[in-house]
């Protein structure tokens, strides 16, 4: 019977040298926690103990539940009948193990009746949740609502909300798009009416696409100021799901069959404020959004890493020319290069999850000392590192799980299009990833900012660039240096240039140059821990130096043709 | 409702590698990882739903080494509500016959009032499905062996299916009664992570006195209500000459390692005629019909 968390020695080394004892003691307020909850740790050393505990658990319930149900789950989809949207028998089995070993509301903290987990520990159960099921983590990764919740609603809706997530009781949805409203979240016309003599707040419109839209309980975006056209006349709702809520269709997909993606109506839906009104879109959602974002890239790793097992298995068994096809240089070239891939994303992916964290604690440290200095300092840089790195991470994360995924079904040749073995589903559930929660030609625009600024290079240089490495980490440090220094002459071509229209459509370029050498400096990092590692670590930053001076090159040679002749080059001539 | 289940630590057969023999042909504990017994999750399992039912205290008890302490944790970790470590040196050898000698005693002393007692069918050890049995004959109790569901609890009555060899029959019987649990007849439910949390320093009174443990930690385990009690000989009223090896009628004279070897094969093709064929043989042998 397979773990999933005991199996991954990658994840296992991941979360050994999660550097997190800093905000873990922050987070749990210097262990203060143990006077009043009976599974509170005593120390540092019985956190990380207990994170062990808590993803072996997880590990358990993924490998030998989720994972064997999957399948069917693909293949039975969810029910729709009446207005009433059903899960496919598997994913209820899943979501009653899953939630009932308290998996629920992993973050929140203990006096809401949660773990108070680091999203670091919490975005590994992710990970093995997708890797399992990626249907499934859309449903169990909306528990991330409750975040939300905790973070901008009141005491009193925390209270009477919040143990509901902690305990398994509900699910949740952030139900924000709308038919003309998608990437464009400022577009949003769903109406919140306040009614003045009883202070309840009704919503009137439509929905599309929502995840889990069936939730019991539901975060939902409303337009508050009557007559307002952009996003500062939006406001955040909790909703309980009602006979006011109709479900009027699920939509049929590519992929990720076990997670019901509904067409909504309220007709008067009572609502309850969350936080301010007017702050809906720019400060709430984008907070949702962000911890949604690092869920989603989590979930294209995890879907990743079941392909890259199966084709792995798949090219040590099928022969041909009488030998094994993982002996053939074009198949190894894709496993090894899947495997680099794989990792970088997990390098990328956990420490963001620090830098979120550290972000989260010390927003909290700042609103009880408001005239701490240092702790705001403090914040603002976390907050900007987090802001970038989040982005980043989807970006890479998620395409590389569609890339990985291709490759698996490549190395499987014929068989791979077959429904006879998973890689096919693998495929079709990534596919989505790069989509929601932001395309990543959105991530791209999140990201670019913060790589233009210098966020990035200063992040390096205190981090990363100024380490005595072992003298057999030097020329991987120096193809780090090449990539750096490509990265540099493009970011002076665009400040050269001074032309949005450049900037835009190269800052692509840039931002994928930038997600490895990002990443391929947290690697080097790991890998002075780990031979194994620093081999990974080498191949990953050769195909990053050959990635850069290629995507480089159009930026620095100004290949403008697109830009200049789009409407020629566009048109169909018939 | 009081509830006792009597659970067991196996070496993990169904992970045997190649050093699980010793060269004298015992077994290589060592080198044998150890698990809950599966049908004793199982009866747990059970236990444990009908706690949620109709409310109950789960007792959980399991008679072996201080290491056993082990699968007490895991019932903790799940939802039992006590566990006792039914151990000392003078049960080590100790057959069916003794160790359902020693469990009954033990019942008698910690749970008096049982109304039912959960046991699985059998141990994946040694497979001879006889412990549970004799429990309820020593304590005087009905029994229902292989049950696969419990349909009801009422007035002192339960209503249960069992397995049998035409069926499944349906049964009612008066409680207390013991019952043995048949494996894979419910999906036993992984740890809660809070109680996890909440135990996961659990000890045996055994290990809190070993070196390691500190006065700080003792103090706190006391505190936490931690402590794992040990039920040793003297907490027992049992005849010291019934119990252990030398209680034991049951020996072992050798063991034998059974490999079934083919003498004769045929190969049939995989269609109508190969299928009737194959059948009008096996018919014309006797081997079946």
């Amino acid at each position: 019977m397979a773990n999933f968390f005991e199996d991954n020695k990658d994840l296992l080394f991941h979360l050994e040298h999660a550097d997190i004892d800093e905000v873990v003691t922050l987070m749990e307020n210097n262990f203060k926690d143990v006077e009043s909850y009976d599974y509170a740790p005593r120390n540092i050393k019985e956190a990380r103990r207990n994170y062990t505990e808590i993803l072996r658990v997880a590990g358990d319930i993924m490998g030998n539940v989720v994972a064997p149900n999957s399948e069917s789950v693909d293949e039975e989809g969810c029910g729709f009948d009446n207005g009433k949207v059903e899960y496919a028998r598997g994913t209820k089995e899943n979501l009653k193990a899953i939630l009932g070993a308290d998996l629920g509301g992993m973050t929140i903290p203990r006096r809401y009746g949660g773990l108070n987990l680091p999203s670091t520990v919490s975005t590994m159960v992710i990970e093995m949740v997708s890797r399992a099921d990626a249907s499934l983590m859309n449903i169990v990764g909306l528990q991330d609502i409750g975040e939300t919740i905790f973070e901008f609603a009141s005491e009193e809706i925390k209270q009477k909300y919040l143990p509901m997530f902690t305990s398994g009781k509900v699910t949740g949805a952030m139900i924000l798009t709308e038919p003309d409203a998608g990437s464009d979240l400022q577009a949003v016309q769903t109406k919140a009416i306040l009614d003045e003599k009883t202070g309840v707040w009704h919503l009137h419109g439509v929905k599309r696409f929502i995840t889990n839209g069936c939730a019991e309980i539901s975060l939902v975006l409303a337009r508050s100021e009557a007559g307002s056209k952009d996003g500062r006349g939006l406001s955040m709702f909790l909703i309980e799901r009602d006979d006011t809520v109709q479900i009027r269709r699920i939509e049929h997909k590519l992929g990720i069959h076990g997670s019901p993606t509904c067409e909504m109506q309220f007709n008067g839906t009572p609502a309850i404020l969350i936080g301010k009104r007017k702050l809906g879109l720019i400060r709430y959602v984008m907070a949702l959004m962000n911890g949604a974002r690092l869920g989603v890239s989590a979930q294209g790793l995890g879907i990743a890493e079941a392909a890259y097992r199966e084709a792995l298995k798949y090219a040590k068994e099928r022969e041909q020319f009488g030998e094994a096809i993982i002996n053939f240089p074009p198949v190894y070239d894709m496993l090894t290069s899947m495997r680099a891939q794989i990792e970088g994303s997990r390098a990328i992916i956990y420490e963001t999850c620090r830098y979120v964290d550290l972000k989260k604690v010390y927003t909290q440290l700042c609103e009880h000392n408001e005239t701490n200095q240092e702790y705001k300092n403090l914040l603002k840089k976390y907050t900007a590192i987090a802001s970038l790195l989040t982005p980043m991470a989807k970006a890479y994360s998620t395409e590389m799980s569609n890339r990985v995924t291709y490759d698996a079904i490549q190395i499987h040749g014929g068989t791979g299009f077959m429904k006879d073995f998973p890689v096919e589903r693998f495929a079709r559930d990534a596919r989505i990833t790069n989509i929601y929660e932001g395309t990543t030609q959105l991530q791209v625009v999140a990201a670019i900012g913060g790589i233009v600024n210098g966020t990035l290079a200063e992040l390096l240089a205190a981090d990363y660039e100024n380490i005595d490495y072992p003298r057999e980490l030097h020329s991987i440090q120096e193809n780090l240096n090449s990539i750096k220094s490509v990265l540099n002459r493009c970011l002076n071509e665009f400040s050269e240039r001074n032309d949005k229209e450049f900037v835009s459509y190269f800052s692509r370029n840039v931002v994928d140059m930038a997600c490895e050498l990002f990443i391929g400096y947290r690697m080097l990092k790991l890998s002075i821990h780990n031979e194994r590692k620093r081999v990974i670590t080498r191949l990953f930053v050769e195909k990053a130096l050959s990635n850069a001076l290629k995507l480089a090159e159009p930026v620095l040679k100004r290949h403008t043709t697109a830009i200049t002749n789009r409407d020629l080059i566009m048109e169909v001539v018939e | 409702m009081e509830i006792v289940v009597l659970v067991k630590q196996v070496p993990d057969t169904a992970n045997v590698g190649a050093d699980a023999m010793k060269e004298d042909g015992t077994v290589n504990r060592a080198a044998l990882k150890t698990v809950f017994n599966p049908d004793d999750l199982n009866a747990l399992e059970m236990a444990l739903e009908i706690k949620e039912r109709y409310g109950a205290n789960v007792s959980v008890i399991t008679m072996g080494p201080p290491k056993a302490v082990e699968i007490l944790k895991e019932s903790l970790y799940r939802g039992a509500d006590k566990v006792y470590l039914l151990s000392d040196p003078k049960f080590a050898g100790s057959d069916t016959l003794a160790t359902s000698l020693i469990l009954k005693s033990a019942i008698e002393a910690k749970v008096k009032n049982f109304d039912i007692i959960m046991a699985g069918r059998q141990a994946i050890d040694g497979d001879t499905a006889q412990v549970g049995p004799q429990i309820a004959e020593k304590l005087n109790v009905p029994q229902v062996t292989f049950v696969t569901d419990v349909e009801e609890v009422k007035n002192g009555k339960m209503r249960l299916s069992r397995l049998s060899d035409e069926g499944t029959e349906i049964v009612e019987c008066k409680t207390p009664v013991l019952l043995t649990v048949e494996g894979g007849v419910n999906n036993p439910r992984p740890p809660r992570v809070k109680r996890l949390l909440k135990y996961v320093n659990a000890m045996s009174s055994f290990q809190m006195n070993e070196d390691w443990v500190t006065d700080e930690d003792v103090e706190y385990l006391k505190k936490r209500e931690l402590e794992i009690p040990v039920i040793s000989f003297c907490d027992i009223v049992v005849n010291p000459e019934y119990i252990g090896l030398a209680g034991s009628p049951t020996r072992v004279k050798e063991i034998h390692s059974v490999v079934f070897k083919s003498i004769e094969t045929k190969d049939y093709p995989a269609n109508q005629d190969g299928i009737n064929n194959m059948m009008k043989e096996l018919v014309s042998e006797h081997i079946i019909g």
